[in-house]
């Protein structure tokens, strides 16, 4: 490297993340053909990440989340427990399908780690949820009280570990009982007290357990994940990150929570969202140094229309949410915005970020306008609706991936995909979308 | 001072309502002339609901303001205080899903709006609609989801309404997440709601009302 990192552009770094993506270190290809195909799918990926037109338009199929469970023949929650099967299912789909991208069973969580810990944060199939349910759910509570605000603020960390961890993790319920790991200063006396407390001790076994649990989940993963890149799939996010509105509001006030706070302390709002951001772009960008490929995808929850009004979302969700997309952008690392439901009435705000920087990945939002307004600037991915996917027929799909196509490929700056992830139907239908960017998304 | 209670709480000023709320019992004033002045108020958050002047946090906020108010004035109530309804629907998140907030929406619009809500909560079986429709004799059944397993669901729980030999007096709206039209017809239910406005027009126009 003839520059030092730091001292490199936004756009240099993106260049070289992008070659370190190109050509992953360390991975070795089943062969020569599996090591040009897999160079032909990232360059089609980073053409259309960065507004250009790549041979044909790149396709990222809904099926990768948790639908190759269902595609081999088993369940959710078999997989989440039984890794072997995960790896049966995960190889079925990589095997059996020509896609431009592999997704591993990343998204799976290992059943045997969550109940060590006693999550009640999500309810899981066999866990609060009836065994053939196809994907886990999020269990929203108001998990930080109102006048917690002060607290999360002057120690976002101190405040995880003994108030919020506490309230999840059944587990760790007795954390509430541990000291601030700041008073280990100069010679510690009476410190390490708490930790003799029984139940603290049955939380820290809890927890590696879990450990232990998710070593042999990563190892199953890893082992897929390894094989998909030998066979030239390549994977198209790193890290999740999520907007600081979205911290706050799913994770710590809940819905009714926060948007209570907006009218009786927006100023602590703003306050712990400023404070959010900076963490949420420190995982994220931990996450990708360790990863192959320099994406980070956010899930984008409460800004949707729906949700709040143009002005509430340019007064609390964009402006701690840009932060973070900036920093992402400024690191050379292109984030996947995944806007949930749908953005019509953001697009004349979400478009204002470097050319050629994010892709703006939609599920409901009218695709036309989109390209319209933010085409220029932002790549847009999107959006075959679930409901489509999931009771429509091969032809239909094909039909409507075909006229999103003719809308949103033009000059390039496009990735066909789904909705919402799919989690069950007819797979028919995912080749067919696959056949629909073969034979339409030419340039 | 009822006409600014009304605006005071559509507004959401929630120092200015409360403090009006206090002076109002403080001087006697008949508490149901209060809770039908909070209901108008509600109406009006509701109409601007609908007119996409306000949003959730709104809806939410108010809903916060109305409990308040309802709390400060019930030591003062004597009976129960009943108001005529255009009809009774029941609604529910089907089985699988535990996603409430679209349900919530709906139920407060419908509220607002005049009719009897029947809100059976999230994960609600396909018995446990059955038994409602029989218990209530609700002419109008409002089946909500967010993820995709609904489809089934809300398939599953159409069936067994007609199983049930319910599903010829009744109607059946779907609404939330991932549905839309395509579910609705897998689904075989009567129509697919884009929004809370959508439920209370069909309700209304089901029930003959609008």
């Amino acid at each position: 490297m003839a520059k030092e990192w730091a001292e490199l552009s936004p756009q240099e770094k993106r260049e070289q993340r992008f070659q370190r993506w190109l050509s992953p270190p360390g991975v070795t290809f089943a062969s020569p053909e599996a090591e040009k195909a897999y160079k032909e799918r990232v360059t089609r990926f980073i053409k259309a990440f960065t507004l250009q037109k790549p041979d044909r338009v790149p396709c990222i199929l809904p099926s990768l989340g948790l639908y190759p469970a269902y595609y081999a023949g088993t369940n959710l929650a078999t997989v989440m427990y039984d890794f072997d099967e995960m790896k049966r299912a995960w190889r079925k789909v990589l095997h059996e399908f020509d896609a431009d991208t592999f997704v591993p069973p990343v998204l799976v969580p290992p059943g045997p780690a969550l109940e060590a810990v006693d999550y009640k944060l999500y309810k899981w199939p066999g866990h609060g949820l009836s065994p053939s349910t196809l994907s886990y759910q999020c269990v929203e509570g108001e998990y930080m009280k109102p006048d917690e605000y002060d607290a999360l603020i002057r120690d976002p960390s101190d405040f995880w570990l003994r108030t919020y961890m506490p309230r999840v993790f059944g587990a760790f319920k007795a954390f509430t009982a541990l000291p601030a790991w700041t008073s280990f200063e100069e010679i510690v006396i009476g410190n390490f007290l708490p930790f003799a407390n029984p139940e603290v001790q049955a939380g820290l076994n809890a927890m590696m357990k879990a450990g232990a649990e998710s070593l042999k989940w990563a190892a199953a993963v890893g082992e897929v994940s390894a094989e998909a890149l030998a066979m030239g799939f390549p994977g198209v996010m790193s890290a999740l990150a999520k907007a600081p509105f979205d911290t706050l509001g799913d994770t710590l006030r809940g819905t009714q929570g926060i948007m209570m706070d907006m009218f009786q302390r927006p100023q602590k709002v703003h306050e712990a969202m400023e404070r959010i951001a900076s963490i949420a772009i420190n995982n994220a960008l931990a996450s990708v140094a360790g990863a192959v490929a320099p994406i980070v995808m956010m899930p984008l929850h409460k800004g949707a229309d729906t949700f709040m009004s143009v002005k509430q979302y340019e007064t609390f969700y964009w402006p701690t949410f840009k932060k973070v997309i900036m920093a992402f952008v400024n690191e050379g690392i292109t984030p996947v915005l995944f806007a949930e439901g749908s953005y019509n009435k953001r697009l004349d705000i979400i478009g204002d970020l470097p050319k050629g920087t994010v892709a703006w990945y939609f599920d409901q939002t009218d695709m036309a306008e989109a390209k319209k307004k933010i085409g220029d600037r932002c790549c847009i991915m999107g959006n075959v609706p679930t409901s489509l996917m999931m009771t429509g027929t091969p032809q239909q799909v094909k039909e409507h991936c075909r006229k999103l196509i003719e809308v949103c490929g033009k000059g390039g700056g496009y990735v066909l995909a789904g909705g919402a992830s799919v989690d069950a139907g007819n797979p028919e239908n995912m080749r067919a979308m696959m056949e629909a960017a073969r034979e339409y998304g030419k340039y | 001072m009822s006409g600014d209670f009304v605006n005071l709480l559509a507004d959401l000023k929630e120092d200015e309502v409360i403090k009006l709320t206090k002076k109002r019992l403080d001087a006697k004033e008949d508490p149901l002339k209060i809770l039908e002045d909070s209901r108008k108020g509600m109406e009006i958050v509701g109409k601007r609901f609908a007119g996409g002047e306000y949003f959730l946090p709104e809806l939410v906020f108010s809903g916060e303001l109305l409990k308040q108010i309802t709390e400060m004035v019930k030591p003062y109530l004597k009976g129960e205080a009943t108001q005529k309804r255009l009809g009774k629907v029941v609604i529910g998140t089907v089985a699988g899903d535990i996603h409430d907030i679209g349900l919530n929406i709906v139920d407060f619009m419908l509220d607002v709006n005049g009719f009897e809500v029947t809100n059976l909560g999230v994960d609600v079986s396909a018995e446990k609609f059955v038994k409602a429709v029989q218990d209530t004799k609700a002419p109008i059944v409002g089946l909500s989801g967010f993820l995709t397993p609904a489809f089934d669901a809300m398939k599953d729980t159409i069936e067994a309404l007609d199983k049930a030999g319910l599903r010829k007096n009744i109607k059946v709206m779907i609404g939330g997440g991932q549905m839309d039209d395509e579910v609705r017809k897998y689904a075989k239910a009567d129509a697919y709601g884009k929004d809370a406005m959508a439920a209370v027009s069909l309700a209304k126009q089901w029930i003959g009302a609008s």
